[in-house]
């Protein structure tokens, strides 16, 4: 700065680490000149629960399958997806044919979901709440097919290392159908709503820019990598499960407009394309799955023995509704849990591009624009053993939170 | 952009590298009905090649894709494994690369990519604060999940006694570590 040029005064908000616009806790320290954003941090470590640390510490691996899943409320399809694809990389298992498109089919339901949850929240962060809620009333129906499919809403329990614990019957697919026959009909009435309402046309372009090349730059990846051009789609590259058979094509934005703008519109555009992709996958599945085993060993203490016995290492990636989640495991021989266990979710890349696509807009777009990346925070922070107070800068034990709760409980009966 | 074989990139990193190659090893399975090739490559280089191999990474796809750095603690060793992927955006293509550098615990540093790959912040950081290993010339090196007041010099990737301590962690009845 040469001498009587005088720096901008700014000011600092910061968002979170709860705030009615963010679902989960994030901080976001937004340094403003006026209405308009200079500069943004990101912190994180809010919600760190000490998951990988578990599975390396003390699960065995068919017990980590389960604690995988519980990495994410939304994403507990791709996450035990991916380790198991990495467990049997590195044990050297071949889960069977039938398994496999099981496996496709689920995963495809788990984005029709999450993507028409993003499409609720996304409106509900510009103030539309009539679209929130006819987005969750819709999503309601790939919530019961669920439901029929696993016996379960949330956690679903699917994976097996080697397989699928449950098979998806002949008499099954009549309901399937029965769904995914519904989407179809209604996808034009939403296609309507999302892409040609006035208010959010309005509220989300030119909103959360994000170039190409900031997108390659910064590692983005899923549905915000591809709204900005970048046709990256795990699905796609390096197909696994059945996407291998299937001719999967990554979803830009220019399929359906004819020009990539990598603004907040175009990652609507992204995810609608992809939960028409999606009924398109599971339809094919359900017409090629071939007959078989869902299983490569059925006896699960056969199976733990031999993946004591393991050693090896292997990488699993998976393209889950926000983008690719890759799980790296180690096993060596001898020992009952893994040796190393490294998960990596999509939001922990796409929260580098965070400060790129605030800066220059204005703080009322803060909300919409950051949903627009569906950030998932507890896929991203895992590993803390410490429960962080907050407002207090201080660190408390568990044991400590509870003689403070006790002691305030003797207090009130007194 | 020319798309090589996997084995056509081993040969490439035998003549970039020469005797700093330790390794390399080319998996591959196959996957569903169609039995297409699943296929990834890994990489171990010395620690004194560690960059000459990122920048010939570099030179094998513009902007390749860093997904995370795994660090595994090894007793005298700790191994850092940078998973790339290159040839991304196109059908069956894609391979995944494991770079695999090993350092010893006397001297944990590392030369940053962050000037080469500017989106390899975050994994910088998480494994010099969660494994101890000092990234040289990071431009950010605050923490980013341990909380500030976090003990210093506790690493919880760590298997030895820079690891967790038994007083920081609190053991349910009948769930004792394996």
């Amino acid at each position: 700065m040469t001498v009587g040029e005088k720096k901008r005064a700014t000011y600092t908000i910061p968002v979170g680490p709860i705030h009615p616009a963010l679902k989960e806790p994030v901080l976001l320290e937004l340094s403003v000149d006026g209405e308009e954003i200079v500069d943004v941090d990101v912190l994180l470590g809010q919600v760190h629960r000490g998951i990988e640390w578990l599975g390396m510490n003390r699960n065995n691996p068919i017990q980590t399958i389960h604690l995988a899943e519980r990495i994410c409320g939304i994403c507990n399809i791709c996450h035990p997806f991916a380790f198991v694809m990495a467990v049997e990389h590195a044990a050297g298992i071949t889960p069977p044919a039938r398994a496999e498109y099981i496996r496709t089919i689920i995963a495809e339901m788990e984005r029709i979901h999450s993507h028409l949850l993003w499409a609720g929240v996304a409106a509900h962060e510009i103030g539309f709440d009539t679209i929130f809620y006819l987005a969750w009333r819709v999503r309601e129906d790939i919530m019961d097919l669920i439901e029929y499919v696993t016996g379960n809403r949330v956690t679903k329990a699917m994976f097996q290392i080697g397989g699928v614990r449950r098979d998806i019957t002949e008499q099954q697919f009549p309901r399937i159908r029965q769904s995914l026959d519904y989407y179809k009909g209604i996808f034009d009435h939403l296609r309507k709503i999302f892409l040609e309402d006035k208010t959010i046309q309005m509220r989300t372009k030119n909103v959360g820019i994000l170039k190409k090349e900031g997108a390659l730059k910064l590692l983005t990846v899923g549905p915000t990598a591809r709204a900005s051009g970048v046709a990256k789609d795990v699905r796609q590259d390096q197909p696994y499960a059945a996407y291998a058979d299937l001719d999967i094509k990554a979803m830009t934005p220019d399929i359906l407009t004819g020009a990539v703008i990598g603004d907040t519109y175009d990652r609507i555009i992204v995810r609608l394309l992809e939960i028409k992709q999606s009924i398109e996958i599971i339809e094919q599945c359900l017409e090629k799955m071939p007959p078989g085993p869902i299983l490569a060993q059925p006896k699960t203490a056969v199976l733990i023995k031999s993946l004591t016995k393991a050693e090896g290492e292997g990488v699993g990636r998976a393209e889950a509704p926000r983008g690719e989640v890759i799980h790296y495991v180690r096993l060596e021989s001898g020992r009952e849990t893994l040796s190393t266990w490294k998960v990596r979710a999509p939001t922990y890349v796409n929260l580098m591009c965070v400060p790129t696509i605030l800066k220059g807009g204005q703080i009322a777009d803060v909300p919409i624009a950051f949903a627009s990346l569906d950030p998932c925070q507890s896929c991203t922070n895992r590993l803390v053993i410490t429960d962080r107070v907050t407002g207090k800068k201080s660190v408390m034990s568990y044991e400590e939170l509870r003689r403070l709760s006790v002691e305030k409980t003797k207090r009130l009966q007194q | 952009m020319k798309v090589l074989s996997p084995q056509e990139i081993v040969d490439t990193f035998k003549k970039a590298l020469g005797d700093d190659l330790i390794d390399a090893k080319i998996y591959q399975c196959e996957v569903a009905v169609k039995k297409n090739k699943f296929c990834s490559l890994w990489i171990e280089v010395k620690k004194s090649a560690f960059r000459n191999a990122v920048q010939h990474i570099c030179r094998l796809q513009e902007y390749p894709h860093l997904a995370i750095i795994s660090a595994s603690d090894l007793g005298d060793n700790v191994e850092l494994i940078y998973h790339f992927t290159i040839y991304y955006g196109r059908h069956l293509e894609e391979l995944s690369v494991g770079l695999r550098v090993k350092l010893p615990k006397s001297d944990l540093r590392i030369p940053t990519i962050t000037d080469l790959i500017p989106g390899a912040l975050f994994t910088e950081r998480e494994t010099q604060e969660m494994m101890g290993v000092e990234v040289v010339g990071i431009p950010d090196k605050r923490r980013l999940f341990l909380p500030e007041d976090f003990p210093q010099g506790i690493y919880p990737w760590r298997t030895d006694e820079k690891g967790l301590p038994a007083d920081m962690f609190r053991i349910l009845p009948g769930r004792e570590p394996k």
